[in-house]
């Protein structure tokens, strides 16, 4: 997954450095920056770019896609980039093709469950739904009395009770009351509500990772620029051992998200060894997300705790990405539940296993 | 800023697999003979020296060295598969594990060439156990105030000083020490200090034993009076040692030994707790698990890193930094956790035990080997801060 190699995450950066420059998002009170980036981002197919192209999408692979996330932690894009992707890659798992416009899914946490009813409608309550609000199009995993279906549901036959998110980004209730769906099929065999929530919380990984990277750029910035007691900041060894401490939550994200990804990407089966890769990922993720966030904050002082400086736009998503898909304390719970079920001698086998 | 950090989502090609499964079974073998018990990590009663030679004969020591020395010309990750499986097994390497990590390595690279040839083969065969003298009673993470002095006699040099915290100097055949040969620059204080091969047998030196808290006696001080050293035993460059001294930090750092040494609390913990967990045992051994994963995932991306000709050295440093401290809170956590197993348990006694010996180990693991302060000053460094 080297980026010099992959112009679709290329693509990406490039529109978000033209289109999503957190100063300037920052600085629009009216939301006038979203239409544009959207159109742009859109235009280059990256929101449908796990849906093949028989499905309507750009058919990037899986590794192309989750670098398109990394850059978009990045920048920190209050956009359903993310969920959208999501939404296709849910729907192409039963060939459903994906309509245009932004699209999420449901549920968004593993303890909701939709039914699909015995005359084919769909019903149910899914919390916490990111871009729910904005959404065209709802991707809905649905329990029925004959397995998991996938269906493609219209957003406005959906009740949507608002929400917002640690970074006042739609979080939003979404209830189906019999609704009929406008495509529906079988999901595949293997397929289960788990691994729709790790491959959500992977996502949230790479986003945390890479907002992980921006709070470090930032504050090592800030702390060159500063000056206190006469001299820079960064010149301080507390503040130095701060910063080296945030570059080591970064560096964690990093590798776990990257290689939960990169896991995911050349899976076969998602067995026990995906399972480690992707919930180890969310839960050393959010850990980052909380230890890193307070080191940047801290280091910025009382300007970063203002609406202006764009500091809370990564810190605050940071910390409102560990809420989706289940949290880290969910994960920690089934992985815990799964290595003590293998059994203490089967541990080191699975965390050496590749 | 300086250049993003990078971790590389490395895989272990197909062969470390089955090397994998060589050493495992080596390893069963070695239990099933008595040579250890990988229950109990303080390793005092091994017979360290026969397994040493018997790892030798596997074809595992000097591993990625050239055959001409005795070496194996095989790659880093799979010199790491056997550093890991080693290490979760608590098998005894206290004889070659500094001589195959870190002496070898530098002999390669500046020793002449009619002592490699005499020595590096011995390494690989298990012969030769090596110690590192750096620290001194007024010179630990300031390395370059070290006074231990060399003055030119004929032939070579007198060593006058003392060194201490040396690991394993008492069952040791060398040492690569830095001895002071100028005083240090007004421009370059770290000028002055030069690389020896030191043989332990040389008449001058006495080994006197420190008892450490955990009850072991692993270093010791070291005193030097008039040791002589032959010409040829000066490693690299007379007063550039500062230059030597950082290269190989990438290898040394980054290891699976930076954050598995208390690694057994864990296994032993998941023992107790059986397999059906409550919430809380479940929550606290996931995050542990997920923390262990993620450290591993960035040794092993160091490695590939290294493997690949690249000089990951924040990298390295980082990962040492959050192995040290997490393996140092381990037995912690795990302590924690173990406070709700039923003490009818089992292994609720080997548990206490390990436990025991893991909390009283627990604070020299972000002291040896480099500071946590010292490694997030080179952090820090990197990202440019100073």
């Amino acid at each position: 997954m080297a980026e010099s190699d992959n112009i679709v995450a290329e693509t990406a950066e490039k529109i978000f450095a033209d289109l999503a420059d957190a100063q300037t998002i920052n600085s629009d009170k009216k939301g006038n920056w979203k239409a544009p980036l959207w159109k742009a981002l859109s235009e280059a197919g990256l929101p449908l770019s796990w849906v093949p192209e028989s499905c309507g999408g750009s058919g990037a692979s899986l590794a192309e896609g989750f670098s398109v996330l990394s850059a978009a932690g990045r920048f920190a894009v209050a956009v359903p980039l993310a969920e959208t992707m999501l939404a296709g890659w849910l729907l192409s798992l039963a060939k459903i093709a994906s309509p245009e416009g932004p699209m999420t899914v449901a549920p968004a946490s593993p303890k909701d469950r939709i039914t699909l009813n015995a005359d084919g409608t769909l019903s149910g309550r899914a919390r916490d739904v990111p871009f729910a609000k904005e959404a065209k199009h709802i991707a809905v995993l649905a329990h029925g009395s004959s397995g998991l279906s996938i269906a493609l549901v219209d957003a406005a036959g959906c009740g949507i009770e608002a929400g917002l998110n640690l970074a006042s980004d739609p979080s939003d209730t979404v209830t189906l009351n019999n609704i009929q769906p406008v495509a529906i099929a079988p999901a595949p065999g293997q397929f289960n509500q788990s691994q729709l929530m790790l491959m959500g919380g992977v996502a949230r990984s790479l986003q945390i990772a890479g907002s992980l990277e921006s709070m470090l750029e930032v504050s090592v910035r800030y702390s060159n620029e500063r000056v206190a007691f006469e001299k820079k900041i960064s010149k301080f060894q507390a503040v130095q051992h701060n910063l080296a401490r945030l570059a080591g939550e970064s560096a964690a994200a990093l590798a776990a998200a990257t290689s939960a990804a990169d896991a995911i990407a050349n899976c076969k089966t998602f067995d026990d060894e995906v399972f480690l890769e992707a919930a180890s990922a969310k839960i050393r993720c959010s850990e980052a997300a909380e230890k890193g966030s307070a080191i940047a904050h801290q280091v910025h002082g009382a300007i970063g705790f203002t609406i202006e400086h764009i500091l809370h736009r990564y810190t605050l998503r940071a910390l409102a990405w560990r809420d989706d898909f289940g949290s880290e304390s969910y994960w920690a719970v089934e992985l815990g539940k799964l290595v003590a079920a293998r059994g203490a001698d089967e541990l080191w086998p699975l965390v050496a296993s590749r | 800023m300086t250049a993003a950090l990078r971790f590389d989502p490395i895989r272990l090609p197909p062969e470390c697999e089955k090397l994998r499964k060589e050493v495992r079974a080596f390893l069963a073998e070695e239990i099933g003979a008595g040579t250890f018990d990988p229950h109990k990590p303080n390793r005092e009663d091994a017979d360290a020296r026969e397994f040493s030679r018997r790892v030798g004969q596997r074809g595992w020591l000097g591993m990625t060295w050239p055959k001409k020395y005795g070496g194996h010309e095989r790659s880093f990750l799979e010199r790491y598969v056997v550093t890991e499986e080693m290490r979760v097994a608590n098998a005894p390497t206290r004889r070659f594990f500094v001589a195959d990590r870190q002496s070898g390595p530098v002999l390669l690279k500046y020793a002449p060439e009619h002592i490699k040839m005499d020595i590096l083969p011995r390494i690989c065969r298990g012969e030769v156990c090596f110690s590192i003298g750096m620290s001194e009673p007024n010179s630990g993470s300031d390395l370059f105030a070290a006074k231990t002095k060399a003055t030119k006699t004929d032939g070579g040099w007198l060593i006058n000083g003392t060194k201490i915290w040396t690991s394993s100097a008492h069952i040791a055949d060398y040492m690569i020490a830095i001895f002071r040969t100028s005083p240090p620059t007004k421009e370059n204080r770290r000028h002055g200090l030069t690389q020896f091969l030191v043989d332990m047998k040389t008449p001058g030196i006495k080994v006197n034993p420190i008892g450490q808290i955990t009850g072991q006696f692993e270093f010791n001080e070291v005193v030097f009076t008039d040791a002589f050293m032959p010409d040829d035993h000066v490693l690299g460059e007379i007063d550039g040692a500062w230059k030597q001294a950082t290269s190989e930090l990438a290898y040394e750092r980054s290891g699976p030994e930076r954050f598995l040494e208390t690694y057994y609390v864990l296994t032993e913990l998941v023992r107790a707790v059986g397999s059906k967990p409550d919430t809380r045992s479940a929550e606290g051994i996931g995050r542990l698990v997920a923390q262990l994963h993620t450290m591993r995932r960035m040794s092993v991306s160091v490695a590939g890193m290294l493997q690949a000709g690249k000089e990951p050295v924040v990298e390295a440093s980082i990962v040492k930094d959050i192995g040290t401290v997490w393996e140092q809170q381990l037995p912690h956590r795990v302590r924690d956790l173990a406070a709700f197993v039923d003490p009818d348990a089992s292994n609720h006694e080997t548990l206490e035990k390990q436990l025991s010996f893991a909390i009283k180990t627990a604070p020299k693991l972000t002291i040896q080997g480099g500071t946590t302060e010292v490694l997030r000053g080179i952090i820090a460094r990197g990202l440019g801060l100073r």
